[in-house]
């Protein structure tokens, strides 16, 4: 992987930021400071606005207020954020494989080869089956494969958790801080506790 | 450029892997053409003469059957979203995909049209005017597809509402297309035809994608 990205001084920031859908107000005046290399844990209730925030980082919500920025990127490279939502993308009669080279295709950015990130997750074995075939746990691992495939620095995480296994609970946790000291950002929003240091927290009160 | 082929052969494989997808549009096509004459009796004089209109009907009718595809799968999945966050622009993903429908929706009617030539009592120079005429005209209605299936897809029932938003802008593309079969007017008026049919293909395919990206990205939130 070439160091195209000069992590060290990005930092995601976000100022006085609203969040919410339509006209629903799910929380407010949130400022962000992430620098590279450091990830914040997104806690609070059902409801309270975790995955909104996310979408709205990602840039495919709309901010009701204030704004989001990367300091020190230079949006050449293309498009900063990964997100992985509640849904995987993965769509069946599609391999596995083919389903990674998809979206190395058009995400760009090539960093991990397709083969090696599908044997890093843990799914070399399943490389030529149907993606519809895959468990739920291993078609979360093919979503988390995404990441890998395509170099972005800051990666925003939503449950990623959910379907995992406890190995899997622990690959995730070492693909975080993989990413994090080769200077990323990451961004979660979960219920679990995932075992990576340093994680700051930020906590949403519902109703805000 | 990488990104718009990876889009094109994703679409081309998930159709073509689609379990009879294809073969059902095919056979949709050659079944509506194949009632008409049970409908309007046997009259070979008439069924020739209305054949160029049946043709145009049945695959309009068959490629409005393939647009619920084009978005919805998509968005259900959560791939559109992340259509938004890719490196290359919404506009090129909605680009290839209007290709791949083209392809995959169109071009097998097309080939399939000599059996429905045989069944509407078709002449060899008219069935060859036919096959001109949907070439030249079929990307005109899956660029119009893709906007209506686009500004659609976010509502619920978007599957049936696409058809009765596009059927509208789709007429100019059914009366050039017929006329550039039927040589009724003289071989001047049909070749007039034939050329404004095929500008009309030409600016729908360089708007729709630009208008479908527009409407996705208003649709969702």
């Amino acid at each position: 992987m070439t160091e195209r990205h000069v992590h060290s001084l990005l930092c995601l920031k976000t100022f006085a930021l609203g969040v919410g859908r339509g006209e629903t107000v799910l929380a407010r005046d949130i400022a962000l400071s992430v620098p590279a290399g450091s990830g914040l844990m997104l806690r609070g209730p059902n409801g309270a606005g975790k995955s909104t925030l996310l979408l709205t980082l990602a840039g495919l919500l709309d901010p009701l207020e204030g704004s989001v920025v990367i300091e020190g990127y230079d949006e050449d490279f293309g498009p900063a954020f990964h997100h992985c939502g509640h849904r995987n993308a993965i769509r069946p009669r599609l391999t596995a494989i083919e389903t990674l080279e998809f979206w190395c295709g058009i995400n760009g950015n090539a960093a991990l080869p397709v083969a090696e990130a599908l044997d890093r997750v843990g799914l070399s074995r399943q490389a030529k089956l149907d993606a519809a075939y895959l468990s739920a746990g291993q078609q979360r691992r093919l979503a988390l494969a995404r990441l890998l495939v395509s170099a972005r620095p800051v990666w925003l995480l939503d449950e990623p958790t959910s379907a995992l296994d406890t190995e899997g609970q622990r690959l995730l946790a070492g693909l975080i801080d993989d990413h994090l000291a080769a200077g990323g950002i990451v961004v979660i929003a979960s219920h679990d506790d995932i075992a990576v240091d340093g994680l700051a927290v930020l906590t949403l009160e519902s109703g805000a | 450029m990488s990104g718009f082929l990876s889009v094109l052969s994703r679409e081309i494989r998930l159709s073509l892997r689609g379990g009879g997808e294809i073969l059902t549009l095919v056979l949709f096509f050659v079944i509506v053409g194949a009632v008409v004459p049970f409908a309007v009796g046997p009259d070979k004089a008439l069924l020739a003469r209305i054949a160029p209109g049946i043709v145009w009907i049945a695959a309009f009718l068959a490629m409005l059957l393939g647009l619920e595809k084009l978005f919805g799968p998509d968005r259900a999945d959560g791939t559109l979203a992340l259509y938004r966050l890719a490196d290359i622009p919404l506009s090129a993903v909605v680009a290839a995909k209007v290709i791949a429908h083209w392809l995959t929706a169109a071009l097998p009617l097309i080939l399939a049209s000599p059996a429905l030539a045989l069944l509407l009592a078709m002449d060899g120079e008219t069935f060859g005017r036919t096959v001109l005429s949907l070439l030249l005209g079929t990307p005109a209605l899956a660029g119009f597809g893709a906007i209506g299936a686009a500004v659609t897809v976010a509502t619920r029932r978007g599957g049936l509402l696409a058809p009765i938003l596009i059927a509208p802008l789709s007429v100019p593309v059914l009366i050039f297309g017929v006329g550039a079969i039927s040589a009724s007017g003289g071989p001047d008026q049909a070749q007039a035809a034939a050329l404004l049919l095929a500008a009309l293909s030409l600016m729908v395919l360089v708007l729709s994608p630009f208008a479908a990206a527009l409407a996705i990205d208003w649709g969702e939130d």
